[in-house]
């Protein structure tokens, strides 16, 4: 069973591959695909069907327990002997069919793995097995209609099917959850055993149904199903008519005999039933297109499937499974004869077919002995399975409910009956043309198929007769089959002439008034092309309308301006904080004082003020200026609340900010510019104070309720003992958080990558416009470079060097790259850390630049990209290394050892996580600095090539 | 925790949120930064009252070392942050000559587009009657490759 799985699945991917999408041989390769499985259930038939069943399993997620279960008794059979019988007859059709067409092994590819899909879905045995392949099949039936994916109606049928099966079997899966819980186990062939009773299992049943429903194209998901045919006729025929609609029924068949009694199943499926029936029947009368007609026939016959293998007696069970059967074989005989219509002709419109009787009179006898099963003409299959299915609905004992469903069998057979004969006539009968637009074909120029096309419709035809004439020992056979879903059923026998009895008389009855109906629509007949069924339209207003809506509500809430979006996040922001609060326990609040220190008080007030002088200035510079002195005052904030490490960095952060600010707001206009404002500034200043009072009334909430550091406490005791530091922040950093510093370097090298690559465009797009020339001799441009000292001075020439700075950096800058290494290797034990360290050096490279130019920066003798590269290898093989030796990743290792002279020394692992720290920032750092003065006009084009080569070097 | 450091953080974060609230690259650039700030200074006081600093070996009450740790990385983060979008205001500056920032071009077209049409489709056009004529299911002539 798996082993065909496998071969379909090699065989679609075969096919599929790209490139081979319009081999002829694709198509011969699926058929010989469908072949083999096809033998391979007749050598098993003789067993099964003597009581042998076979299982398989395949360990699919064993830590999931998801098993993949597949079971072989006689139902499944019986489906895999069509589902690959009939494939092969369809897939050998489809080589004629389709003349050349650029996506065979498309066609082909899908065909065998809906072949496959298919055969999973009768052959499992567990829930979600079943749930699986019961998906798949959706998607290849997907895939299959929307072939013609240029063309829209093809792609709405397409969705539309998927929506509806998919959704169908998204509704199953639910139900299926729910009956696996109530009875304990997934495997059907147990829950069928066992049944599980009461409490949800109604609620999964009815679920289960839905899905089935779904499937078969039952009212009122039927919709679907009239749309399939968009697809080429041989999928409709083998999908949509023989195989994958019956997914539905192969499941209700299987449940019926132990779970119909449950209520509200046969409620539901009599309702569905019934209805499916009726509505197929009568919509299939008001169509014009041969292959629609058939459609809504499927929707009708398997209403009628529905009732009968829905009622779970063993004698509906029995019929069902022999008009199962019947259908299967007439109905991919008429789709595949109408097929070889349209391909001869052109048309499958009934108002423009005639004298094709005598043109095509082989395929006007299939049509008409299969369409004789189909309304249940002896000596047909089609006959033999209906008679035993009146007989059995006759014999049912469910008082008015019996009856009503009979008397609905009886009607919708009579226009089954009608259907059929106004098809055959349209299709093979003279009427006289109809309107302007429906022009008669000339029967002249039809082209007489060859055999090997003929072949499948025919062939299939021969059995709906044969099948009727050797109707005992088919319906004996039949009977070990259906005893595999009830085993009371293997009573049952079929005959060819079961005497004159009731059964016959609504059979009689059925011809008669089919006939009257033929006959009546044939003397009134209308042009007229029939509407747009009302369910389809329902969907398609509300599927559109979820369109639609969707849209509308993305138009509301993207409107596109980032003041928007941020005000949005903000105030959220603080609704979750104002609830925070509210929702907590802020009775604590009395122990806030005014102020921790004087240090604090005074620092604290610096800021505020630096803060405010941000808000006023129209300057960017002292903006940039006055930040940095909040970030300063800050840093003394830091310091004062015991954290030195924070301040220092903080220090240095901001002192290398205001340089980055200096290096771009050299190029930008001296004053901010004033964009037309989106809100009133008052609205604005209003928010912002919401926001601010609701972060300091957090903040002093959350401080409030801190009575202990359990994390913090733990962490600083294992400081020494695990990571062999006295720095309990920098042993965080390097050792027990040392992933998210690992993640930190990676943003910032991918920062430092962004801001190389943002101001390599920039300086492109200035070198384009010879912007560099006329910033310096005009002001007009906007350019204010003249206009300040500072931007001035960025970048000096030779003639503007301050001698004392450049005398000063020089002793300096050696100092500060001592200091650098110094405060890497100390951090462990003391403030400082690879982090300050990067940073200091940075700053000395700074100091460098503004004191001799930017030459400094180009001739640094190390590329700052590699030097980040190194960094980042480094950091990570540290934390990577203890895996080697079987220890955790970021693992320390303290190694203890005296060296001459100097004494006992302590080498902690995470030292050279730090070193690696210090490389990305420093490559980081000077990489963006160097990047965004070579957008100054005295670089040269050299630089630039290697600017984009950096790039490039970047994105690989 | 002192209302002094509170009044800080809600001075520090009003500012930022209205500098946010601007067009200008450069004033979202400050504001972001001054927002950080805040932030930043939120997680180190949740972390509870001050105390010297956490190296082993020190007197007294030691401060949580925790909240310092995630305030550094935190720190750093924005200063990349921070250098990348200077140099997107630089960009913006040489291509556009403006360093706003304007509304997203596609938000609008999307949406106007969704306010003015109310049905995305019309019905299926008429299936035709033939896989062999008309243009709906005409099929290419295939390239023998």
């Amino acid at each position: 069973m798996i082993a065909l799985l496998a071969l379909q699945g090699i065989v679609a991917a075969v096919c599929l591959t790209p490139g081979r999408r319009s081999a002829r041989w694709a198509i011969p390769v699926a058929t010989l695909g469908t072949f083999i499985g096809f033998v391979w259930m007749l050598t098993q038939a003789s067993a099964v069907t003597s009581g042998r069943i076979t299982t398989e399993n395949w360990k699919w997620v064993p830590q999931l327990g998801l098993t993949l279960d597949f079971r072989l008794d006689g139902w499944a059979l019986l489906m895999g002997l069509l589902i690959f019988g009939i494939g092969t007859l369809v897939l050998g059709y489809s080589h004629f069919y389709f003349p050349k067409r650029p996506d065979l092994g498309k066609i082909a590819g899908l065909l065998a793995a809906f072949a496959g899909a298919m055969w999973g879905l009768v052959a499992a045995n567990g829930l979600f097995t079943l749930f699986l392949f019961w998906e798949l099949t959706s998607v290849t039936s997907f895939l299959l209609i929307g072939l013609e994916d240029r063309s829209a109606a093809a792609r709405n049928a397409a969705t539309r099917a998927f929506l509806v099966t998919g959704g169908g079997g998204l509704a199953m899966l639910a139900g299926l959850i729910l009956l696996s819980t109530a009875s304990g186990t997934s495997e059907i062939s147990e829950i069928l055993a066992d049944p599980p009773a009461g409490g949800v299992v109604p609620a999964a049943l009815v679920l289960v149904l839905i899905g089935a429903f779904a499937k078969s194209a039952q009212f009122p998901l039927h919709f679907w199903l009239p749309g399939a045919m968009a697809a080429p006729t041989p999928i409709s025929a083998y999908l949509h008519s023989a195989t994958m609609v019956k997914a539905g029924l192969v499941v209700v068949a299987r449940f019926a005999p132990v779970f119909a009694d449950v209520a509200p199943w046969r409620f539901m499926v009599l309702t569905a039933g019934s209805i499916s029936l009726l509505l197929g029947g009568i919509r299939a009368l008001r169509q014009q297109d041969a292959k629609v007609i058939l459609a809504y026939g499927t929707v009708s016959q398997l209403g009628l499937l529905m009732i009968l293998l829905g009622v779970g007696t063993a004698g509906t069970t029995y019929a069902g499974v022999a008009l199962l059967t019947a259908h299967a074989l007439f109905k991919a005989s008429l789709f595949l004869s109408i097929g070889v219509v349209d391909h001869q002709v052109g048309t499958r419109d009934i108002r423009r077919l005639r004298g094709l009787l005598r043109k095509l009179p082989v395929v006007a006898a299939a049509t008409i002995t299969a369409g004789a099963s189909m309304a249940a003409i002896p000596p047909t299959f089609g006959f033999v399975a209906k008679e035993k299915g009146l007989d059995a609905l006759l014999n049912l004992d469910m008082g008015a409910a019996g009856t009503i469903t009979l008397i609905a069998v009886v009607v919708g057979s009579a226009f089954t009956v009608a259907y059929t004969v106004r098809l055959l006539i349209g299709v093979f009968g003279n009427r006289a043309p109809g309107a302007a637009g429906h022009a008669a074909v000339d029967p002249a120029r039809v082209k007489v198929p060859s055999w090997a096309f003929k072949f499948a419709p025919v062939f299939l035809a021969f059995l709906s007769l044969l099948f009727g004439l050797i109707a005992g020992p088919v319906g004996d056979w039949l009977g070990k089959v259906a005893s595999s879903l009830d085993p009371a059923a293997g009573a049952y026998h079929l005959v060819l002439w079961p005497g004159l009895n009731t059964a016959l008389a609504l059979s009689v009855v059925t011809w008669v008034g089919g006939g009257a109906i033929a006959w009546w629509l044939y003397r009134q007949e209308r042009d007229a092309d029939a509407g747009v069924g009302f369910a389809t339209i329902l969907y398609d207003r509300t599927y559109n309308g979820l369109l639609v809506g969707a849209r509308k509500i993305t138009a509301v809430t993207h409107s596109g301006s980032l003041p928007v979006y941020v005000g949005v996040a903000l105030a959220t922001l603080i609704a979750c904080l104002v609830a925070a609060l509210v929702a907590g326990d802020a009775q604590e609040l009395g122990s806030t004082r005014i102020t921790n220190s004087p240090i604090e008080l005074g620092a604290v007030a610096v800021t505020a003020i630096l803060t405010v002088g941000i808000l006023r200035t129209q300057r960017r510079f002292s903006a940039a200026l006055l930040l940095g002195g909040a970030g300063y005052g800050l840093a003394i904030v830091f310091l004062s609340f015991g954290a030195p490490d924070l301040a220092l960095t903080q220090f240095l952060v901001e002192t290398l900010v205001i340089v980055l600010y200096l290096l771009v707001l050299a190029r930008l206009p001296e004053e901010f510019s004033e964009p037309p404002s989106w809100a009133p500034g008052i609205l604005r200043a209003v928010f912002a104070a919401a926001v601010g009072i609701g972060l300091a009334l957090f903040a002093v909430a959350t401080s409030a309720v801190t009575n202990d550091y359990p994390v913090g406490d733990t962490l600083t005791a294992m400081a020494e003992p695990l990571g062999g530091g006295k720095n309990v922040v920098n042993v965080i950093l390097v050792d027990f958080r040392g992933w998210d510093t690992l993640g930190e370097i990676a943003v910032l090298a991918v920062a430092a990558a962004g801001v190389i690559n943002l101001a390599t465009v920039a300086r492109r797009e200035m070198l384009r416009r010879g912007l560099f020339a006329s910033a310096r001799s005009t002001n007009e441009t906007g350019f204010g470079v003249q206009s300040s000292p500072v931007a001035g001075d960025v970048g000096p020439t030779p003639q503007r060097r301050s001698v004392i700075l450049t005398t000063t950096t020089r002793g300096l800058v050696p100092v500060l790259a001592v200091t650098s290494v110094y405060l890497t290797f100390r951090g462990h034990n003391a403030p400082g850390g690879g982090f300050a360290g990067g940073l200091v050096l940075s700053i000395a490279v700074a100091l460098r630049y503004f004191a001799e130019g930017p030459g400094t920066l180009r001739k640094l003798g190390i590329d700052p990209i590699k030097m980040m590269g190194a960094g980042l290898l480094l950091a990570a093989i540290v934390a990577g290394y203890p895996l080697a030796t079987g220890g955790a990743p970021m693992e320390s290792t303290i190694w203890k050892f005296t060296l001459p002279l100097i004494g006992q020394v302590k080498l902690v692992s995470s030292t050279f996580f730090d070193i690696g720290v210090y490389l990305v920032v420093v490559g980081a750092v000077v990489g963006a600095m160097r990047a965004l003065v070579d957008t100054d006009e005295t670089a040269g084009e050299a630089d630039l090539a290697d600017g984009v080569a950096t790039e490039e070097l970047e994105t690989t | 925790m002192s209302w002094a450091l509170a009044a800080l953080i809600g001075l520090q974060g009003a500012a930022g949120t209205y500098l946010l609230l601007h067009r200008s690259l450069t004033r979202i650039i400050l504001g972001l930064g001054l927002l950080a700030n805040a932030v930043n200074l939120i997680a180190l006081t949740a972390g509870g009252s001050p105390g010297s600093p956490p190296i082993i070996g020190e007197d007294g009450q030691m401060a949580d070392p925790l909240p310092q740790a995630l305030v550094l990385t935190a720190i750093v983060i924005g200063f990349g942050v921070t250098a990348f979008l200077l140099a997107t205001a630089l960009r913006s500056w040489t291509i556009d000559g403006n360093d706003d920032v304007e509304d997203d071009i596609e938000d609008v077209r999307l949406a106007r587009a969704a306010l003015e049409s109310d049905r995305s489709s019309g019905p299926d056009p008429t299936t035709s009657d033939s896989e062999f004529t008309g243009e709906v299911d005409e099929v290419p002539e295939a390239g023998e490759s």
